[in-house]
């Protein structure tokens, strides 16, 4: 489907190779939906590999797409609470990973991009991610730099002055669906049906998450492939916990200023409180106060800290929130809006922790080496993945199963 | 009216042009402005049933019907422009007791705005009303509000030997009155010293007021062993009949309904607590169903949420367009349709529109 991740193997001392090849689906992911109007070419994927990684798309010239996203970090900005854009100025989430992204219904923590075209186009323009007034330094770039003047050509059969921002955004989303990554040692054990894959303890992780735990309600999985999530919006008592108390007054005075036309993008991202209303914030519904879109779990042992708001540090805290019905600590209130999945779910201390190594077993090869790597950062010997970093890229199409392993 | 019919609207769009209106202008426009003609006659309030707040010991209540209830009262909160009024419909304990009534009084104290409520029969048949009267005042009355009669009455009584005679503690009689299809259980009436009441009461009304009654249970006749029936409601229908415009609208069925009887609209209300499925006499098919052993029909039982709800309601010259809130669904609006002279779901009518049930294996 895809040529390898170029961009990974660039930032890497490790060279660690492509999620996704040509022909081979990764275990335990569907297939991918492209869109008929955004077919895939190898020329348009390297790209929007380009364009992801440009920085001069950012008001400082210093802030990419791949600043927040950053291979490197399993498509995240690690440890990063919440994202960095220019002039160190902060936003109000924790950067998604890009990683699997493709599958998602709807963009960003509160689905309010409907596809990964439209969504290219928002952090360019936000003050606290790229920081640019408006899209036109971009297009000044692409039709200049004779790099794009000629790949725009190629790609899209255009002459510059007909590039628009359409042609840089389907770019970039046609690189972003090759970033997908399954062959994890939870796939092979589940649907690669080999029972020696994930520990005892991860098997056991495995059935709190599909019993007691009431995990996979929302992070879903199917008979023969597994996403992780639901693509819905779910209020779990992460960051509306935080201004319960003013919700009544915050809700209907957003609300006011949205229909006096405050940009919903840059409020939820500048304006604390309104970040935590949440999917309300894009769709005006009472029932969806304080609700983000469920992530997937996949590589998620590798990019803390969690949640849209990132704060929660480890995923035995994320664990214990949900253990204690939608509070991070036990004699937090629980918010008037909590959403009816959400209750105590009494798991014992053995539990959680096995919920916790059945989390760490979704960590695909490449990311897990990266993981690796970045535990040993004097040295780029790492002696682990060190078949993956030899590995001819061919090869990563069935990962080596000594190198997928947690360490 | 019939604008209402062409154009759907719901409550996000309540709210939408509420607080567009704020921000554009210093006179609030209200939805019901848009849509209807007599805009000096249009209102709003908000409706919430059957929370079924259960003691397990102590202070210690079943979670489920506690989020129902907390989050149906934040959410009404939310409502902007705000509603007249808010009505509570009833069976707001399950068992009768005082904690139950204390616990479920203390949720809805955080309501902003003025509530009236209407007696369930999982309030009254422990101590015959006694405790919810103290709370909340009179079982059966009347007001008027912005040129529309509001009744409220108590349809959950029974014959007084059942009530009286036939058990031996309150308690069991809490018991058996909450069983469903139980042959130990009474079917429900206004009684005669109410009608008697509603009679005079009414005798003031001129006949082109319109009037909104809300009981507990429907006046009307549905299912009998679920109690979805009044034993007299012929005889409250009768008294209802001279009106122009009657509407009532009841809690205990934990589902929605609609129907016209004559000049009478009724509207159902979701509960926060549980919604039940239909009744057997809806299957149109012998079921062979010995008790209720399915509980939630076609409810989500991940989501507790699910198939429950809330509603606020405009009253748009004299006329009603209910709007159910229904967490993980879709809302659904009843609106009365003037042209066809009944309340009717303004989205679900095309059959292609309809979502088929489930099938139990």
């Amino acid at each position: 489907m895809a040529p390898p991740i170029h961009t990974m193997l660039a930032v890497a001392c490790i060279g660690f190779g492509a999620a996704a090849s040509i022909h081979a689906q990764p275990l335990g992911l569907p297939p991918l939906h492209i869109p008929a109007d955004n077919p895939q070419t190898p020329e348009k994927i390297k790209l929007g590999d380009k364009l992801f990684n440009d920085k001069r798309f950012s008001s400082t010239g210093t802030v990419s797409c791949a600043t927040c996203h950053d291979p490197a970090k399993a498509f995240t900005d690690s440890p990063l609470v919440t994202s960095e854009g220019i002039n160190k100025l902060t936003g109000t989430r924790n950067a998604p990973t890009v990683i699997n992204a493709a599958y998602f219904a709807l963009f960003f923590w509160d689905g309010r991009s409907a596809d990964l075209e439209d969504q290219a186009q928002h952090p360019i323009v936000n003050p606290v991610e790229m920081g640019l007034a408006n899209h036109e330094p971009v297009l000044n770039v692409v039709r200049t730099d004779p790099e794009y003047v000629s790949a725009f050509r190629t790609v899209f059969k255009k002459e510059p002055a007909q590039v628009t921002m359409k042609e840089v955004q389907q770019a970039i989303a046609s690189f972003e669906r090759t970033i997908i990554s399954g062959d994890s040692p939870f796939d092979r054990f589940y649907f690669g049906k080999d029972k020696t894959a994930i520990s005892a303890q991860a098997q056991r992780g495995f059935d709190t998450f599909l019993n007691k735990g009431r995990c996979v309600s929302c992070h879903v999985i199917e008979n023969d492939q597994a996403l992780f999530t639901d693509n819905r919006f779910h209020n779990i008592g992460v960051g509306i916990n935080r201004i319960q108390n003013e919700v009544g007054q915050f809700a209907p005075a957003f609300l006011k200023a949205k229909a006096a036309g405050v940009d919903v993008d840059k409020a939820v991202l500048s304006n604390p409180k309104a970040s935590e209303l949440g999917r309300f914030a894009v769709t005006d519904s009472l029932d969806e106060i304080g609700s983000f879109k469920t992530s997937t779990l996949r590589n998620v042992a590798v990019s803390p800290p969690f949640m849209h708001d990132g704060s929660l540090k480890t995923l035995r805290d994320v664990v214990e929130h949900y253990n204690n019905g939608g509070i991070t600590n036990k004699a937090d209130h629980v918010n008037d809006f909590l959403s009816g999945g959400i209750r105590p779910l009494n798991l014992t201390d053995d539990e959680i922790s096995d919920l916790v190594a059945f989390l760490e077993t979704l960590t695909s090869p490449q990311f897990a080496a990266q993981k690796a790597a970045m535990a040993n950062p004097p040295s780029c010997n790492v002696k682990t993945p060190s078949l993956i970093a030899a590995a001819p890229r061919s090869m990563l199409q069935s990962p080596v199963e000594s190198s997928a392993r947690q360490p | 009216m019939t604008q209402s019919s062409d154009k759907p609207i719901d409550r996000r769009q309540f709210i939408k042009t509420a607080s567009m209106t704020l921000a554009g202008s210093a006179l609030p426009l209200t939805m019901v402005e848009l849509a209807f003609a007599k805009p000096a006659d249009n209102f709003s309030f908000a409706y919430i049933s059957d929370s079924h707040i259960q003691q397990i010991k102590g202070a210690s209540f079943v979670r489920n019907w506690d989020r129902g209830l907390i989050r149906a009262v934040a959410e009404t909160n939310l409502l902007t422009p705000r509603p007249d009024f808010i009505m509570y419909g009833g069976d707001l304990a399950q068992m009768g007791s005082k904690p139950e009534l204390d616990h479920g009084a203390e949720i809805l104290s955080k309501l902003n705005g003025k509530m009236y409520a209407v007696m369930g029969e999982h309030d009254y048949y422990l101590d015959l009303g006694e405790y919810w009267s103290k709370l909340f005042g009179k079982q059966y009355y009347s007001f008027d509000h912005k040129g529309v009669h509001f009744v409220v009455l108590n349809s959950i009584l029974t014959y007084d030997d059942w009530t009286f005679n036939k058990w031996p503690s309150a308690e069991r009689r809490m018991a058996e009155m909450a069983g469903l299809d139980n042959p130990n259980g009474s079917p429900f009436m206004v009684g005669d010293k109410q009608r008697q009441w509603l009679q005079k009461d009414l005798a003031k009304v001129k006949k082109d007021t319109p009037i909104v009654v809300f009981s507990h249970s429907p006046l009307q006749k549905i299912y009998k062993g679920w109690n979805f029936w009044t034993e007299d409601a012929e005889q409250v229908q009768a008294l209802l009949a001279p009106f122009d415009k009657v509407t009532v609208f009841y809690g205990h069925v934990h589902q929605i309904q609609y129907n016209q009887i004559g000049n009478i609209a009724f509207t159902s209300a979701m509960a926060t607590a549980w919604p039940w499925p239909y009744p057997q006499t809806y299957a149109q098919a012998q079921q062979l169903l010995p008790k209720l052993t399915v509980q939630m029909n076609r409810a989500d039982p991940f989501f507790e949420r699910d198939a429950t709800g809330w509603q606020f309601i405009d009253i748009a010259t004299g006329r009603a367009s209910v709007n159910f809130n229904l967490y993980n669904n879709a809302t659904r609006t009843v609106a009365f349709d003037a042209q066809e002279g009944h309340p009717k779901d303004i989205a679900y009518q095309p059959e292609d529109r309809r979502i088929p049930p489930q099938t139990h294996y």
